[in-house]
């Protein structure tokens, strides 16, 4: 039995090679098929090759929230070119036709068939010559372009703007580079993507779908006609067109307001959570970043010390400085550190430390009302004291750190607020970890007083501050802050049209807001009161170790039912009542009346020629 | 020692290494021609595709030369430890390895790519030989089974998860080991009934005669046919045979006479067949007592099942772009733009050169870079293309001598472990030429894996040289003692 066993299973190798027999041969049956009988391929090869010619779709249109057009479509050709049909030609008359000079011509034709500079080389395959070619150029390189054979015209399109601002929103287009190619295999070499702003974040939206159109072409490389008369072409599809919440005037007046200074304005509608505007100074035109002038420019504008090309108001993060005292005046109610009636006292400052951090005169001791009017620092330090020192609410200091944090990160500090927007900083907000490691598991109130008062380890970005006085505004709630407020044909993402709700309650709001009011009619921002409009703000100052300090506003207005908000930061400026407070009033005088007021106008003039610059920058220019 | 070296080379299979030689420079000319192009860089210089592929030859060439100075016992000492750390390494790369065109299976060293998938196939080829050369292994106890699918298994899955299905499911070709080892021959069956009714059921799934899916009735009629074709096998009894046939006639009577009257779907009669046939077995097999009626049954069951669940497994577990691969392989599917893109080129590259080919470098269809993957997976397109049918046949038979060699030598062996070793080797290859070709030819669908010795890379020329050279050394040493 044993041996008859091992004989059929020593047989069954001819199963085996019974199996690959077979299979070659039917796999040469297959061949004789393809190759011999059916001729039907080899006519396809002979005569017939496939030219697969790519159509582009034109780009989404990109409009403001009053329907204006801001940027559109200019077509632009690319000259390209097959190395292997090119015959003799008139080479100098192709060289004046385009604008070159011979010796850039020899030069291109090395670059291209150079592996090294141009791995996907092949010379049956079209390559770019040139690319963005004029339309005067164009027309007359079309009329003679039968005498080079060889070379042919790639219809393009290249952005065109309506006007000079907001060019870190829209952002820009160029081309793709090796990683987004393998990223994702919609590109090939030589297409345009969004490099930055809405271009960059609404890329896939924005772009289209491409178009191909199936030639024939013979073994000469000559095209003869559509492919089954096009049955298999496809027809491209053109981009969704955006419309933005931005209103341009309004964005083009903020940058005006901000010429010859650093820094940022940022409005949002808290009933919505779109940006009116978002000022980032120093700006540039984003025209310059368009056509074949694109990479001396971006070249240019990247060696600017003012750094032009940074977005400050969502890469920028800055002490928040006094702007952070409503926000703590929030957790203190909601943890029922203090009420609306709690008082503290104030001797030109905070009185445990011995008159550190140190304040102004004002009536002592204050509520909160007022102790926000006057910006008190005493008053929030007092707070944090009692929050975090006393162990009948929480059992430890780094408990109560971080019940503090949570409220914050609701609030929308420390994380990414999600802004469609490429490049968003995410602020910092500490937890108690990071303070043990730094003091040694040993520290109070005390140790960290600054952050009371929005300084010491406490970042935010401009957009953040901005989104913290529309959730007051709204009393305790706010919209994911974004930019684009219609697509076509599509849907906002449901995260920008979803309420986030803080964990602070809704009577708390009603104390800060009256603070913040109470700030422009008696307090700290005066300079921001607007005589028909309820404006209600809070001025910070932002420490800065390398020059002068930071000024800052934000606010918001009409003090019921709020219209807008918006947060200013301009660097090097001193305190906030001095410059961010008047360009704020001046902003929203803008937005609610369209006008400035005669009587507003001398301010108007003296912003815009104020110059705010640091001294080495100054310097050189 | 000396003595020892010269009696390797003497005593190695100088006819295998012939035809690897073979094979090598046969592929090496096909890459050339694949990549030849007018103003290319030349043959020999090593940014070229034909340039580094002569170093990786080379450095294979020093390969060869490490193994045959082996001793022969290292292999099996060491079989388990190479598959230890070949596994270690196949699930390091798939949380290493960048992404590259979906897939997650490359090593990235610099300049240097390596697919690690490529050394899995010898290392278990390894570790399944030395299993089954254990003392009292013995391959139809289920638990010892269950280890070897165990140890087959687990690269598989984990060149899944890198992505690679291709060269996971090369895996599958130690099946043809272990039916050449005891398993029973069923398996392989079922595996190919599976591969039938899936195909079948699918490409004419919604072609409709009358009120009768045609799909369905030709998949349920082959049960039927296997049914009673394995009743027969075993019991040659007239009597049976003529009741079995008597039931499918006396169905088709039924079904036919009530179809005068109102439209009938035929699958209803064929499925009334196989019932009444398996009522009859299950009679049979308690009245006879043979456990092998129970089998077909369960066989024909497990059939049916497999043809209801077919239209979930293709709609819910497989990919868009794997569903589209076998659409356009089936001809369900015209998309001469996408996935069946290199198919149609591919067979017009490989149609167009004729009985004799266009000649050495004068491709046209692979010149002009219309095939995809030209000199890699597609490499059989520029063989077809330039050397034509009496080359590319050619290229077939050396194939399938090299195989039926490696066969008879895995016979020859006298210790399992040499023996299942070889078989593994011979099925690997045998499993590439099968799925290569047959995508390149458009029989089966486009599944990535190369065409040993042809295709560019270094990894799978390494990986398939290391395969067959560690048998070569174990065979030296049969004829040594």
């Amino acid at each position: 039995m044993k041996t008859n066993q091992k004989y059929t299973l020593e047989s069954r190798r001819y199963i085996i090679i019974g199996a690959v027999i077979l299979s070659a041969l039917i796999f040469i049956i297959r061949l004789f098929y393809l190759q011999i009988v059916d001729g039907e391929y080899k006519q396809w090869a002979d005569s017939n090759a496939f030219l697969k010619k790519t159509l582009y779709p034109s780009r989404g249109m990109i409009y403001d929230r009053n329907g204006q057009l801001l940027v559109y479509n200019q077509p632009a050709y690319d000259v390209m070119l097959i190395m292997r049909e090119i015959q003799p030609f008139d080479t100098l008359d192709f060289c004046q036709t385009v604008g070159i000079t011979k010796a850039q011509f020899d030069k291109r034709i090395t670059d291209i068939k150079n592996r090294r500079l141009n791995p996907g080389y092949s010379s049956y395959v079209p390559q770019v010559f040139m690319n963005q070619l004029s339309a005067q150029d164009y027309g007359v390189l079309q009329e003679k372009l039968y005498k080079f054979p060889g070379f042919y015209i790639q219809n393009r399109t290249l952005r065109e703007y309506e006007y000079a601002n907001a060019a870190h929103l829209l952002g820009n287009i160029g081309e793709v580079n090796k990683q987004d190619i393998e990223r994702d295999n919609y590109y090939v070499q030589s297409d345009y993507s969004g490099r930055s702003g809405v271009e960059r974040s609404y890329e896939n939206v924005l772009r289209g779908e491409k178009g191909v159109e199936i030639l024939l072409r013979d073994a000469h490389g000559r095209t003869q006609g559509k492919y089954e008369d096009g049955r298999h072409d496809v027809n491209p599809v053109s981009g969704k067109n955006l419309t933005l919440s931005v209103d341009i005037d309004l964005q083009a007046y903020g940058e005006m307001l901000m010429q010859n200074k650093i820094g940022s304005i940022v409005m949002i509608e808290p009933s919505t959570g779109e940006i009116l505007c978002m000022v980032s100074a120093p700006s540039f035109n984003p025209g310059m970043l368009v056509g074949r002038q694109r990479g001396r420019n971006h070249a240019l504008l990247e060696k600017d010390p003012l750094n032009p090309l940074f977005d400050r108001t969502l890469m920028g993060i800055y002490p928040p400085g006094s702007t952070f005292k409503p926000a703590m005046g929030l957790v203190y109610l909601q943890e029922g550190v203090i009420s609306e009636d709690t008082y503290y006292s104030c001797s030109y400052g905070y009185p445990v430390l011995g008159g550190k951090p140190a304040c102004h005169g004002h009536a002592s001791p204050l509520s909160l009302i007022p102790a926000i009017s006057t910006s008190c620092n005493s008053y929030f330090c007092w707070g944090l004291r009692d929050m975090l020192d006393s162990r009948r609410r929480y059992s430890s200091v780094q408990e109560g750190l971080d019940i503090w944090k949570d409220h914050l990160v609701s609030m929308g500090y420390g994380y990414r607020l999600g802004v469609d927007l490429p490049g968003e900083k995410a602020g910092y907000i500490p937890n108690s970890k990071t303070y043990d490691k730094i003091y040694n598991g040993r520290w109070s109130s005390s140790t960290i007083i600054s952050v009371a008062i929005g300084q010491g380890e406490i970042l935010a970005t401009p957009l953040q501050i901005c989104n913290i006085s529309a959730e007051i505004a709204n009393r305790g709630y706010f919209y994911t802050p974004h930019i684009v407020s219609r697509i076509q044909d599509n849907d906002l993402d449901t995260m920008y049209t979803n309420r986030r709700y803080t964990t602070v309650e809704r009577s708390h709001y009603e104390s800060i807001a009256a603070g913040m009011r109470s700030a422009v009619t008696s307090g700290t921002c005066r300079g921001a009161a607007l005589p028909d409009i309820a404006v209600c703000g809070k001025t910070g100052t932002a420490e800065n170790p390398h020059g002068k300090d930071h000024s800052l506003f934000m606010g918001f207005a009409p003090y019921e039912q709020p219209k807008a908000a918006i947060a200013v930061l301009v660097e090097n400026a001193g305190f906030g009542a001095t410059y961010a407070v008047p360009i704020a009033k001046l902003m929203l005088q803008k937005y609610f009346s369209g006008e400035i007021a005669p009587e507003n106008k001398y301010l108007e003039e003296r912003i815009v020629n104020t110059v705010l610059l640091p001294k080495n920058v100054l310097n050189v220019l | 020692m000396s003595y020892r070296k010269a009696n390797i080379w003497k005593t190695a299979d100088w006819i295998t290494i012939l035809l690897y030689l073979v094979m090598v420079a046969a592929g090496w000319f096909s890459i050339c021609g694949a990549s030849y192009d007018y103003d290319s860089l030349g043959w020999f210089n090593p940014s070229g595709r034909p340039g580094s592929q002569l170093v990786w030859i080379s450095l294979s060439f020093v390969l060869v030369f490490i193994i045959m100075m082996l001793e022969s016992d290292f292999y099996n000492v060491f079989s388990y430890i190479i598959y230890a750390l070949i596994i270690l390494l196949l699930i390091a790369t798939i949380f290493l390895a960048p992404d590259i065109k979906g897939s997650h299976s490359w090593l990235v060293f610099g300049p240097l790519r390596l697919q690690p998938a490529e050394f899995a196939k010898f290392a278990t080829a390894l570790a399944i030989a030395k299993l089954m050369s254990s003392y009292g292994f013995n391959l139809t106890k289920s638990r010892d089974f269950l280890i070897i699918l165990a140890l087959i298994f687990l690269p598989l899955l984990c060149i899944l998860l890198q992505k690679e299905t291709g060269s996971a499911l090369v895996f599958l070709a130690f099946f043809f080991v272990l039916y050449r080892e005891g398993m029973t021959g069923y398996v392989l069956l079922t595996g190919l009934c599976a591969m039938t009714f899936f195909v079948i059921s699918t490409k004419y799934s919604d072609v409709v005669s009358g009120i009768t899916p045609l799909g369905e009735l030709i998949t349920l009629s082959i049960i039927q046919a296997m049914l009673i074709v394995l009743t027969y096998i075993k019991q040659r009894g007239s009597l049976l045979l003529n009741i079995l046939l008597g039931i499918v006639a006396a169905s088709l009577l039924i079904a036919y006479v009530v179809s005068l009257f109102i439209p009938v779907n035929f699958v209803w009669a064929v499925i009334g067949m196989i019932l009444a046939s398996s009522c009859y077995l299950i009679f049979l097999s308690i009245k006879q007592w043979v456990w092998h009626h129970l089998l077909v049954i369960l066989f024909a069951a497990l059939s049916v099942g497999f043809l209801y669940s077919v239209d979930y497994v293709f709609d819910e577990m497989l990919e868009p772009h794997q569903q589209m691969r076998i659409k356009v392989t089936l001809g369900l599917e015209d998309d001469p733009g996408g996935a069946g893109y290199n198919v149609n080129q591919s067979k017009i590259a490989i149609g167009s050169g004729g009985l004799t080919g266009k000649g050495f470098l004068n491709g046209t269809q692979t010149k002009l870079k219309y095939v995809p993957e030209q000199d890699t997976d597609f490499i059989f397109c520029t063989v077809g293309e330039e050397e034509g049918f009496l080359g590319a046949s050619a290229v077939l038979v050396l194939f399938a001598v090299f195989i039926i060699r490696l066969i008879n030598l895995a016979e020859k062996q006298k210790t399992v472990f040499a023996r299942v070793y070889g078989y593994s080797v011979a099925s690997i290859f045998f499993f590439h030429l099968l799925i290569n070709i047959g995508m390149v030819t458009g029989i089966t669908p486009v599944i990535g894996i190369p065409l040993p010795f042809f295709s560019y890379g270094g990894s799978s020329l390494w990986g398939f040289t290391i395969l067959l050279f560690i048998f070569l050394r174990l065979d030296a040493s049969r004829k040594e003692r």
